[in-house]
């Protein structure tokens, strides 16, 4: 059982993140947070919550990101940053086997303990379009399951959306409601948390911290929290009849955005659902060990389509019309959900500022 | 529960015997270093891993009396090259089998058209043995099949074996040389000259794609319900466990949904350019 499953238990307060941190660090797990690191919002360790990113905020737009001094007590008053927990569910680079002679070894054996701070709603619901890609088919990933399994998810709940932020239309958020162990909303004046706990482990660690019980006050405000986030969404999509407005393959308006994409592959990287993989191979010059490594890989290059020497999709417009119309339809038919969480990311990290909203917006 | 080894570990098999076909074509029998190789349905593949360099799909051409895999593999790139390379005693990763196969069963009591396209014979080698040794459940049987010159040629001693059991063999070239006394041209235009009921009819087409559509639609054209012809398409099948996203078509992923499709289901996404 995942996080999130179990029974909801009241809210408490805690006044400061120090302890969870710390606390975490003490049963084992590395603890991976937000962080400024080259005026960008990154996920990474943190030894303790003074390295997170306090009192910054983002400015996000198509094409367009930039970080700004926002109220020096907050924590966490910024929108989605390019990382998602992807890195921790589906690692960019793993290895999957070596082989020497007739001996075939798998790797990808363990899987450390992390305890992932400040996803947002909208990452939760990536994590469980995930689960369902990688354990919900016919062949399920072992591997995938243990690194699962290991994760600590800890959610905040947005207080500040990003201008590229649609995940109201994609039912996605901005409150976390399932698959998280913690879910915290930052409240102001006087600066806390309220935090819910979405199961037995969330139980336990939220138990040894030094807290208060959730007062109704703080409960209406953390709700006045996420009611704001709703109404203040950057972006909107209207998902009634996506299949069908889909099923235009013959569009000029996939001529149009392909002339303008770049196939650079960027969205495709912070998509925060985006599973499409390669691998590559290797043989080691001193002992002939052969290793084959599984890569993150994207629809938006030439050679991923590639059949007998040509590529399927030899076409900007035929690459975008692929990613778009497997993301918002065909995700749909082949795993019962859509493969777009409304995180927005694709569209602020787009280089020349494509925005998916637009584009669906203008199919016919 | 979820355990076991991962979807993409292969299982080491021994190459056992190498037969040379073409000047780039060679058919392995490969078996199991340990343990028996699972069985496989007609029209199904597996992955086959020359180690250090990658792996890439192959159909399953038939069962080794040994109890082996026997898999025919084109050198075109730098993998087939290095499994056609493959000597017997040499090892490789193989997983599988893989996809769905042939509609065997929905033939019964019909007549079968079989066409295949150069290497679309070895998925559908298996087909007509399964069927020639059931041979009184079906009703007329032919196979058509193109080459592009009469030396390159695939399972010429199994074509004259299976003409000997009861099928109407046809084989049709693009480059005739001086010995060549058959038929020059298209697949298609063997249709002519085969003897099929259109309306009691099933037909298993493998070969490149254009040749695919071509015999589907001729013989659709002719009167066979398009439901009851299959083809088994091609598509960038790297992980064979619909996961590596590269061999999409549409909702389906051509590894896991195919390789072999109904031509009813199959013809609307062809028919859209670079999907």
């Amino acid at each position: 059982m995942f996080a999130g499953e179990g029974d909801a238990v009241d809210a408490v307060v805690i006044e400061s993140l120090e302890p969870l941190v710390a606390g975490l660090r003490a049963e084992g797990y590395a603890v991976v947070g937000p962080v400024v690191r080259e005026r960008v919002i990154r996920f990474e360790e943190v030894e303790s919550a003074d390295r997170l990113a306090r009192g910054w905020t983002d400015v996000q737009e198509p094409g367009r990101y930039r970080l700004a001094e926002g109220d020096a007590e907050m924590v966490f008053s910024f929108a989605a940053s390019p990382d998602s927990a992807k890195p921790y569910t589906q690692p960019p680079r793993q290895t999957l086997l070596r082989m020497r002679g007739e001996h075939i070894e798998e790797a990808g054996q363990d899987a450390p303990r992390v305890a992932l701070l400040g996803l947002r709603a909208c990452d939760l619901a990536a994590i469980a379009v995930q689960d369902r890609v990688f354990l919900g088919g016919r062949h399920p990933d072992p591997a995938y399951l243990r690194r699962r399994r290991a994760l600590l998810l800890i959610a905040v709940n947005c207080a500040v959306p990003g201008g590229t932020c649609f995940c109201v239309s994609m039912h996605t958020g901005p409150k976390a409601t399932t698959g998280f162990d913690l879910a915290l909303t930052e409240l102001a004046a006087p600066h806390r948390f309220v935090v819910e706990t979405g199961g037995e482990r969330g139980e336990r660690i939220v138990a040894a911290l030094p807290h208060r019980p959730a007062t109704a006050g703080d409960l209406d405000a953390a709700a006045e929290v996420s009611r704001g986030a709703a109404e203040r969404m950057g972006r909107h999509v209207d998902t009634e009849g996506i299949q069908e407005r889909l099923s235009a393959h013959d569009s000029p308006r996939w001529a149009q955005v392909g002339a303008r994409c770049l196939t650079c592959a960027n969205c495709t990287m912070v998509c925060p659902t985006c599973f499409c993989s390669t691998v590559e191979d290797t043989t080691s010059f001193t002992d002939g060990t052969a290793e084959r490594i599984e890569r993150w890989d994207s629809c938006f290059t030439l050679g991923f389509s590639e059949v007998g020497g040509a590529p399927v999709r030899g076409s900007n417009a035929g690459r975008y019309r692929q990613w778009l119309t497997h993301k918002f339809s065909t995700w749909i038919d082949q795993f019962g959900m859509s493969g777009c969480v409304g995180c927005g990311r694709c569209i602020t990290w787009c280089p020349v500022g494509i925005d998916v909203t637009e584009e669906l917006a203008n199919l016919p | 529960m979820i355990g076991g080894p991962h979807p993409m570990t292969p299982a080491p098999y021994r190459v056992r015997s190498r037969r040379p076909d073409r000047a780039d074509t060679v058919t392995l029998t490969l078996e199991p270093v340990r343990g028996a190789c699972p069985p496989f349905e007609p029209g199904q593949f597996t992955m086959l891993y020359a180690p250090g360099v990658g792996e890439i799909p192959v159909s399953i051409s038939g069962r080794a009396g040994s109890g082996g895999y026997t898999q025919t593999i084109r050198a075109v790139g730098a993998v087939s090259a290095a499994l056609c390379g493959k000597r017997p005693g040499d090892v490789v990763g193989l997983r599988g089998p893989y996809g769905q196969g042939w509609s065997l069963h929905a033939a019964a009591g019909l007549d079968v058209v079989v066409a295949a396209g150069g290497l679309g014979l070895a998925p559908l080698r298996p087909v007509v043995r399964a069927l020639l040794r059931h041979r009184p459940g079906y009703g007329r049987i032919s196979v058509i099949a193109g080459s592009r010159a009469p030396g390159l040629l695939l399972y010429s001693a199994d074509l004259a074996c299976w003409a000997g059991q009861g099928a109407d063999v046809r084989v049709t070239v693009d480059h005739p040389d001086h010995a060549w006394r058959g038929p020059v041209g298209l697949v298609t235009d063997l249709i002519d000259r085969i003897v099929f009921e259109p309306r009691r009819t099933c037909a298993f087409v493998c070969g490149p794609e254009a040749m695919m559509c071509r015999t589907a639609a001729e013989l659709v054209r002719r009167g066979v319900a398009p439901g009851r012809v299959e083809l088994s398409l091609e598509r960038n099948m790297k992980c064979a466990v619909a996961r590596c996203g590269h061999c999409q078509l549409g909702p389906l992923f051509v590894c896991e949904d195919g390789p072999v499709l109904r031509y009813d289901r199959a013809a609307p996404m062809l028919a859209v350019p670079e999907l």
